[in-house]
């Protein structure tokens, strides 16, 4: 009797002993797998980051980064009395908070109605898509175009509707030029934040809108008090989102006006002193800068999103 | 008002809205096409619909400048990058999604964080090492660099995707002494088709559409990805912008992309949202 538990112990101390065996060999057959990616993310990404970081300190030229040679904070020193650099700063907040505030308020106006059941659904998600697809290069020259000064049918269009008297220099006139970016960000990324929000919409339970929908309460108060409310974490998920990728714009704005002083943003800043003033160093300060704004915003948000979760 | 006009008003003005959503959506991608199609001084005449529509613009892109070796250009750097943002994630996100390992999550974060990077801010440093694996000037320089945003998004794609197949799957071929890298091939591989088609057509669209590296890692005209290409495309003087070559380029560059996009538009719904809501 004793023999048969102890050789049935031995079965399972042989198991474990396999078992632990095993694991140890899944994790370090982890680690193999992950090594790659990780190798090569270091590579385009950690290094490339921390060498910014250093040139940021130095007086790196583009036609010399090997002659570059420490300054301590110099750069940064110059960069904060620079009124362009705050010109720069000021430009991509405003327009952050303009077009992400009127992207989240349209988007949602269309994943609302993206959400109701109507014939043609498809056809308008696919519509909706559209903007989405098209390079941000060619939605900058597509509607520079359309902004054209005097063939641009904006203008025709507003003047035929006698909205306005003359035709209007939208991109070249320092009062529209950011609103001209602003639009057009607006109509690419739109799409992006509806069906960030419509994927929210679908999640929501339907109880509460069938108990709302028999004790007769209206639509927008439903709207108010049970839709939004529920739908608060997508949209904070995709409004961060649109807000880190406003703040590093630099496409559309660059294409749809160069290094405009008026629409100027920080990345462009950033590439303006890096590759046509080759001042390298400088540039990187800027670069820096720009990325301490983007990680110290993350940071705060995903503690403030924490500590939301928690309560 | 009887309840009944009432709801038939309502139903008119909501159907008026997707009117407005459709015209607002399409009208710029239209207008582009449109004047595309515009030869010479029809250009410069507003009209809705093209009265004589002539190929001229698209000609012209052709000869004027490589246009035909950017598109291959960008095709090259598209697929490659999909390749092998793929393959290196598909790795990575088995060893993610499906084994328990101490720094399992930390490592998910610093993935998740360096999507975040803008993309200035590795712009010198990634010159440097451009440069000094000798690749400036070079479209294999665009490939390595676009690993910087292809891979965040498609190692967190695809991890929540392997962590969400049932243990059942693995569990047999563990116990059949299956070494890892079959299991990957074996098991996963093939269930993975839809998730792989999904991260590969985002991570496509996004180095078919990348312009900030493209436009500082190449030189030449021959270089040059679309975006550049169409970004850089200039007449005589700055003031005389050939735009009807600009819009036919435009039009060239964007129909395949909707296509795409439209063939697929259930799958890229989810994958944005996958990646998105649920991170």
């Amino acid at each position: 009797m004793n023999t048969v538990v102890t050789s049935a112990e031995n079965v399972v101390l042989q198991d474990k002993e396999k078992a632990s065996r095993l694991t140890r060999e899944r994790v370090r057959s982890a680690w193999l797998f992950i090594a790659p990616m990780l190798v090569v993310l270091a590579l385009v990404a950690g290094w490339p980051l921390a060498r910014t970081i250093w040139f940021g300190f130095t007086d790196a030229n583009l036609s010399n980064l090997e002659g570059a040679e420490f300054i301590g904070f110099a750069n940064y020193q110059y960069l904060l009395t620079d009124p362009e650099w705050w010109n720069a700063v000021w430009n991509t907040f405003v327009f952050a908070a303009i077009s992400v505030t009127i992207e989240t308020i349209l988007g949602l106006g269309i994943a609302l109605a993206l959400d109701a059941h109507f014939r043609g659904r498809g056809l308008l998600r696919a519509a909706v898509l559209i903007p989405w697809a098209i390079p941000t290069v060619v939605s900058a020259q597509m509607w520079g175009w359309m902004f054209h000064d005097v063939f641009g049918v904006i203008n025709h269009m507003l003047q035929g509707l006698g909205l306005i008297s003359k035709p209007i220099a939208w991109t070249a006139s320092p009062d529209t030029a950011l609103i001209a970016v602003i639009i057009v960000d607006v109509w690419k990324t739109t799409p992006f934040m509806a069906l960030l929000i419509l994927a929210g919409l679908q999640m929501l339970p339907n109880e509460c809108y069938e108990s709302a929908k028999v004790d007769g309460i209206h639509p927008i108060t439903v709207f108010f008090k049970i839709t939004l409310p529920l739908l608060k974490p997508a949209l904070m998920v995709a409004i961060i989102f649109r807000i880190l990728d406003a703040l590093r714009i630099f496409d559309l704005i660059y294409v749809m006006s160069g290094n405009n002083k008026d629409t100027m943003s920080m990345s462009v800043y950033a590439r303006q002193q890096l590759v046509d003033f080759q001042d390298v160093g400088y540039g990187s300060a800027a670069a820096t800068l720009l990325f301490l704004m983007i990680a110290i915003f993350t940071v705060v948000y995903l503690t403030l999103g924490k500590i939301g979760r928690e309560d | 008002m009887s309840r009944k006009t009432k709801q038939i008003i309502g139903r008119i003005a909501f159907y008026l809205l997707l009117v407005v959503i459709v015209f607002y959506t399409v009208f710029p991608f239209y207008w582009a096409i449109v004047s595309s199609l515009k030869a010479g001084s029809e250009l410069f005449k507003v009209e809705f619909w093209p009265s004589k529509p002539a190929w001229d613009n698209y000609v012209a892109v052709f000869r004027e400048q490589p246009f035909g070796r950017n598109i291959l250009n960008s095709i090259f750097v598209a697929v490659s990058t999909v390749v092998l943002s793929l393959a290196l994630a598909v790795a990575a996100s088995y060893a993610l999604g499906r084994i328990q390992f101490k720094g399992r999550t930390i490592l998910l974060f610093t993935v998740l964080g360096v999507s975040m990077f803008p993309q200035i801010a590795v712009l010198s440093g990634m010159f440097e090492l451009v440069r000094a694996l000798g690749l400036y000037n070079n479209l294999l320089s665009l490939t390595l660099s676009y690993m910087i945003f292809t891979l965040p998004f498609t190692v967190w794609v695809l991890t929540t995707f392997m962590r969400e197949l049932p243990k059942e799957l693995e569990e047999a071929a563990v116990v059949d002494g299956a070494k890892p890298f079959t299991i990957v091939t074996k098991v996963f591989m093939p269930l993975m088709g839809p998730a792989l088609a999904t991260t590969g057509l985002l991570a496509f669209i996004a180095a078919w559409n990348e312009f900030l590296f493209a436009l500082t890692f190449t030189l030449s005209g021959e270089m040059r990805t679309v975006p550049v290409a169409i970004a850089l495309i200039s007449g005589a003087s700055s003031y005389e912008l050939p735009w009807g070559n600009i819009m036919a380029a435009s039009v060239i560059v964007t129909v395949p992309l909707i296509v795409l996009v439209l063939i697929f538009q259930r799958r890229i719904v989810s994958g944005l949202t996958a990646g998105a809501v649920k991170g």
